[in-house]
């Protein structure tokens, strides 16, 4: 029990990392990663989400019937999604207007509807959890890492929370303007994938 | 016919739950909300308006409330001794309302300036307004007692910003609003002014 719960933690952590390995959620990935923080705060919402919608769709699995469960599945994310939205607003305004849009839009990641469609809605709600919680810190962590590549290379700072950044090159650094932009996005993301297929996957 | 009932009976209590559910974390965030919204999105559109004023107009603010409404209102003093008060209205953009900070000077009608505050438009586009000040400067120093603010399409005196045809009309549709408001609420502000 132990070990199978450990197996579905980490396997969101490396083998099944939403963004790199089985590329999936890119709209998030590709809007948000401007910088570490924005990452981060995106990460942490759709952590959020995940793991609540992961417990209730898993809780309920045998009393949604099987030709609405999709119908369910959205309520119940969204329901979640609101949450974080308000949540957001109250504590984190700020983060909030840089994410913007992308918050409501965490309603039709793929990432959460797959993991209540394919993992929760056949398996209980403690291993559910375990694996929505791998899965959203994998997509955290990638966010970050791709967010601190192209705050770093972009504007030569990388900052955590509220605007202040931790770290600085100083103004006698040139930045790569172009990585804060979207196609700087893809030329990212491009090469965090290349970095990852040269790791063998065994 | 039982499938049916039990589909039913399930999305309709999970909606309902998750409706009650909603409203409550929407009541017990709303007044933390409000601040933030003062705190990050009225008082720099006001900063802006009013960049050098001796008071705070933040600080000095004062709720008008009649039958239909509630006003939050900004008063502050112009640098040649007349009165000005900034409020906001909303109109409807193309993901839900957008704010209008309107600031108007007391002595004689005109607008001063207008900012976009709250929205939830489409980055990059219904933002634009917002960023590009040439459309909210259109509204200077027109007279808020008789200047019909719509678009020129609809009659109006303001030209649209293009590609963001939606937004401009809502904030057009703020700035009819501020004016009806203004009319009616002048007295009201001026009493209060001290």
């Amino acid at each position: 029990m132990a070990q199978s719960l450990a197996k579905e933690f980490t396997k969101g952590l490396w083998a099944e990392l939403p963004p790199f390995r089985l590329v999936l959620g890119l709209c998030p990935v590709l809007a948000v990663t401007k910088s570490v923080e924005n990452g981060i705060g995106m990460g942490v919402a759709t952590t959020f989400v995940l793991v609540f919608s992961n417990l209730l769709v898993s809780l309920l699995r045998n009393i949604i019937p099987p030709k609405v469960r999709i119908a369910c599945f959205i309520v119940i994310i969204a329901t979640f999604v609101t949450i974080v939205e308000l949540m957001m607003q109250a504590y984190a305004y700020q983060l909030f207007l840089k994410l913007g849009i992308f918050i409501p839009l965490i309603v039709v990641n793929c990432i959460v509807l797959g993991r209540s469609e394919a993992f929760a809605s056949k398996n209980g709600p403690i291993v559910s959890v375990a694996d929505g919680l791998g899965i959203g810190i994998g997509f955290t962590l990638s966010l970050a890492s791709l967010g601190a590549v192209r705050e770093f290379l972009g504007n030569g700072t990388l900052t955590i929370w509220e605007g202040l950044p931790v770290f600085s090159m100083g103004p006698d650094f040139i930045p790569f303007r172009f990585m804060l932009e979207a196609p700087g996005a893809f030329v990212g993301l491009g090469l965090m994938l290349f970095l990852m297929n040269l790791i063998p996957q065994k | 016919m039982r499938e049916m009932i039990s589909m039913i009976v399930v999305l309709t209590v999970l909606t309902a739950l998750s409706g009650g559910l909603l409203a409550k974390v929407q009541s017990s965030t709303a007044v933390q909300i409000e601040n933030q919204v003062l705190k990050f999105q009225k008082a720099p559109a006001i900063k802006s308006i009013f960049p050098d004023v001796a008071n705070d107009p933040i600080a000095d603010r004062f709720t008008i409330k009649t039958e239909e409404m509630k006003l939050q209102v900004f008063p502050t003093k112009l640098s040649d001794g007349s009165q000005a008060v900034a409020f906001e209205t909303k109109g409807t953009g193309f993901g839900g309302p957008v704010g209008l900070m309107v600031a108007v000077n007391l002595d004689n009608d005109k607008i001063i300036d207008v900012r976009m505050t709250t929205h939830a438009e489409t980055p990059g586009i219904g933002t634009k307004p917002k960023e590009d000040l040439s459309f909210v400067s259109q509204f200077t120093d027109l007279s808020i007692m008789d200047t019909n603010f719509n678009l020129k399409g609809s009659g109006g005196v303001i030209d649209a910003v293009s590609g963001a045809t939606v937004t401009s009309n809502a904030l057009c549709t703020a700035a009819v609003k501020a004016t009806e408001i203004y009319q009616k609420l002048k007295p009201e502000i001026i009493k209060q002014m001290k």
